[in-house]
């Protein structure tokens, strides 16, 4: 049998750092193929370069024995390879009839081409409204857009980016099926991920990279996770640890807290309540677009509120601003790291002044200390060992890692009586995340209260003490996270939302 | 004095034709998802370069072919540092207007008071003379004709075919556009030649056929209102034909007005088109997500290729 896809030697640098060196490996007809690597891998640029969004600097690649070399999407759409992009490649003011025929080089008219998207979507249990506005959809249903857009041009080989990272575990489930039976019709997928289980679950074989080399591939059902994660960081991994306390006294209590969100496709808050006591872990997981913005705006004080709808230790400071609410002692880290938790184009040192200024007292009489904010930005350095030349580089200049652990770092270290992060560890490798979870955790065993929302279900499951899930606005009951299952959790965050399976 | 609403009307078609076309050019540029401020400045250069080339070669047609020329020309510079250099495109589309204005004033230096041709009206004598409808349908310029034809274009290309869709996207989202295959640079730069123009064709009907002189800095601020018409349409091109004419009523009215010598000063009736124009501005987009729905998500953002 030849191979569909053939890859050899393909190579691209970038200045400063080659993405791909020297990769190579095959990928047969109706086989799901896993890529796995971690952030900075090089898996991106390995598939846009399949894609043709980016051309290989050296090596070949071979399409049905045929010279393959996509000088742009089209051609490689042409070809039969489609691609589902990590960072959804939709436009929200736009109908998902006219997102399909964006992605097609010779769409039918717009009647026909409702009615196909309805029967492919009714074949692969997929439903979705073709009128309805993009914008108006959840995570789950933008990314049956975007399959339903590849699967109209019949591709032979399906690229993947990280599909999962935005779904509920039910929803992960009908994806799979889908997958599993394309694949089954001889269409073959090229799976990027680092979620191992995912991977042992779904794939034939796997690719793993490191640094931009292929160092070495496996059949994922036949090895262990940790063995691929260890080939993948190159070490083994420890899981964060912590020892078992009791609870204290009730730190931040929110009650009756409804927000009406800023953005026409923002989510709103309805009667959230909930409370976080000292030396506790309160984990919100969700998936992205159902609150989480809006209820980290809220605890923050970008958006105020009721005084009454937040209390810190007893103390009302819903209608006060973030200063404020810093100077007593609630933190918070959002999930943007650029533009939100820092200022790009803003040394680091300066990044630090941003938050810290009032509990670190960086300033004085309206003048910034600069040697004391240098002094707290390298302290965040060294203790959060941020690769970094030094606190004068621009904070858009650290990777999303190192960035992140900053972020997390300049407002642990301002020793918060609560802290709420949002998606800690999203986009960052793996020995970064631990590094950050073992770090959040160490704070809570001090006896600060942290409140943690995430989409990773299993960091969650890791760390919180206590689970909840915010689905559409709304926070369930909380619940113990030790013991709880995968589809209890799925089921907590409202199911799949309206995906079924098709009755083969 | 009483105001004769057939005149009226006529009149504000009239004045409302170069902002038409200033807008409608404007709003395909701002649904590629580019701010031009420098509508003024293509504008002027319309105007000039038309009236030069009606006095020096006695034909309108040139003149219109020469005020798109001069419009388009500007525009130019504006994408090669907007999309090429990846310049700002605020200070970019100011600068454009103030660069615009000052080019303008040098090459009509000794034009001003020249003679141009008389441009003919499209249609026959007999139809404009019907009563009431003829002076009102029946009367204009070809050019009149021709920008709401171009407003039925427009909103045809953008509704209605693949190429308005494609325009839209890259308004849209230009980073999704570049990873769908779709050449944003390209699309943009096509977007704000069309857009120069449209306005050298608005300045250049200002100058040949409704002042028939060459003045400088005769646009007087049109390129601002059509700005704020797109605005005000949010970027929908019947709303800006709306729009331009009721700009354009109010400026006739005004004139009237002052002309029927009303009570109220003359400074005052001379701004009102302008504070009326600030006044909608404000009630439209103090309904923030209704104003936001509509305005193109990357208006203004500029585009790397990095990846």
């Amino acid at each position: 049998m030849t191979a569909l896809l053939e890859i050899e030697g393909l190579t691209k640098a970038y200045p400063g750092v080659v993405a791909n060196d020297d990769v190579s490996f095959a990928i047969q007809p109706g086989e799901v193929h896993a890529l796995l690597g971690e952030n900075g891998a090089g898996k991106s640029t390995l598939v846009k370069m399949i894609y043709g969004l980016v051309k290989p600097d050296r090596g070949a690649m071979r399409l049905n024995g045929a010279a393959y070399a996509p000088a742009e999407p089209r051609a490689a759409r042409g070809a039969g390879v489609a691609m589902v992009f990590q960072h959804f490649s939709l436009f929200e003011a736009l109908s998902v009839a006219e997102n399909v025929a964006l992605g097609m080089e010779t769409p039918p008219k717009p009647r026909d081409l409702a009615r196909q998207i309805r029967e492919v979507s009714e074949t692969y249990g997929l439903p979705l409204d073709p009128d309805r506005m993009v914008g108006d959809l959840s995570a789950g249903e933008r990314q049956r857009v975007e399959i339903i857009r590849c699967l109209l041009q019949d591709p032979k080989l399906l690229i993947m980016d990280e599909p999962t990272s935005v779904l509920t575990p039910q929803e992960v489930e009908i994806l799979f099926h889908t997958l599993r039976k394309l694949s089954a019709e001889g269409t073959a997928i090229l799976y990027i991920s680092h979620k191992l289980e995912e991977i042992r679950a779904l794939c034939d074989a796997a690719t793993i990279l490191r640094l931009g080399k292929k160092v070495g591939e496996c059949t994922p059902r036949e090895v262990t996770a940790a063995h691929m994660a260890e080939l993948m960081v190159g070490k083994s991994l420890s899981a964060p640890a912590r020892d078992a306390s009791k609870p204290g006294e009730v730190l931040l209590h929110v009650a009756g807290l409804s927000v009406t969100p800023a953005s026409p496709f923002g989510t709103p808050l309805r009667e959230v309540a909930l409370e976080v006591r000292a030396g506790e872990v309160l984990g919100i997981g969700g998936v992205a677009g159902n609150g989480q913005d809006e209820l980290l705006a809220a605890l923050s004080g970008e958006t105020l509120v009721a005084p009454g709808a937040i209390t810190l230790k007893g103390a009302p400071v819903g209608a006060l601003g973030p200063n404020a609410r810093r100077a007593l002692g609630l933190l918070c880290a959002p999930e943007e790291r650029l533009g939100h938790a820092a200022a790009p184009d803003m040394s680091l040192t300066e990044n630090a002044v941003l938050t810290a200024r009032i509990r670190k007292g960086l300033d004085r009489s309206g003048f910034v200390d600069w040697g004391k904010a240098k002094g707290f930005a390298e302290e965040i350095i060294a203790r959060f060992d941020v690769r970094t030349p030094g606190p004068g580089v621009a904070a858009r200049a650290l990777s999303g890692g190192n960035l992140q652990k900053y972020v997390i770092g300049r407002e642990i270290l301002q020793a918060p009586t609560v802290l709420v992060v949002n998606q800690p560890t999203w986009g960052v490798d793996a020995s970064a995340a631990a590094a950050i979870r073992q770090a959040l955790l160490d704070l809570a065993q001090g006896g600060a209260a942290v409140i943690v929302i995430s989409q990773d279900l299993d960091e969650l499951l890791e760390i919180s003490d206590r689970f909840c899930a915010l689905n559409e606005g709304r926070l369930s009951a909380p619940r113990p996270a030790r013991g709880l299952t995968m589809e209890q959790i799925g089921l907590m965050l409202g199911g799949a939302h309206d995906m079924h399976e098709v009755v083969a | 004095m009483i105001i004769d609403p057939v005149t009226l009307i006529v009149a504000l078609i009239t004045v409302a034709t170069p902002v038409l076309l200033a807008a409608i050019g404007e709003l395909v540029v701002e649904k590629s998802g580019v701010l031009n401020l420098g509508v003024e400045g293509m504008m002027i250069m319309g105007a000039v370069c038309g009236f030069i080339a009606a006095h020096e070669s006695g034909s309108p047609t040139l003149a219109f072919v020469a005020g798109m020329a001069g419009g388009a020309a500007l525009s130019v510079i504006f994408a090669v540092l907007t999309q090429l250099l990846m310049a700002n495109q605020v200070a970019s589309g100011l600068a454009l207007t103030l660069f615009g204005l000052g080019l303008a004033a040098l090459l009509g230096v000794g034009y001003p008071g020249q003679p141009i041709p008389d441009v003919a009206k499209p249609l026959p004598e007999a139809i404009r003379e019907i009563e009431v409808i003829g002076p009102i349908l029946f009367s204009h310029d070809l050019v009149t004709y021709l920008a709401i034809a171009l407003v039925v274009a427009v909103w045809l290309v953008l509704t209605r075919t693949r190429a308005g869709l494609i325009l839209r996207a890259v308004g849209e989202s230009h980073d999704a556009a570049h990873a769908l295959g779709y050449k944003v640079v390209r699309i943009r730069f096509l977007a704000i030649l069309f857009g120069g123009a449209c306005a050298g064709l608005g300045g250049a009907f200002l100058s040949v056929i409704r002042v028939e002189n060459w003045v400088e800095g005769m646009t007087a601020g049109a390129g601002w209102i059509a700005l704020a018409l797109v605005v005000f349409a949010s970027w929908k091109p019947w709303r800006v034909l709306l729009g331009a004419w009721l700009f354009g009523g109010i400026a006739a009215l005004q004139l009237r007005l002052q002309a029927a010598e009303v009570g109220v000063p003359v400074a005052l009736l001379d701004a009102s088109p302008y504070l009326v124009t600030i006044v909608v501005l404000v009630v439209i987009s103090s309904d923030r997500r209704r104003a936001s729905m509509n305005a193109p998500a990357a208006l203004g953002r500029i585009f790397h290729a990095s990846s």
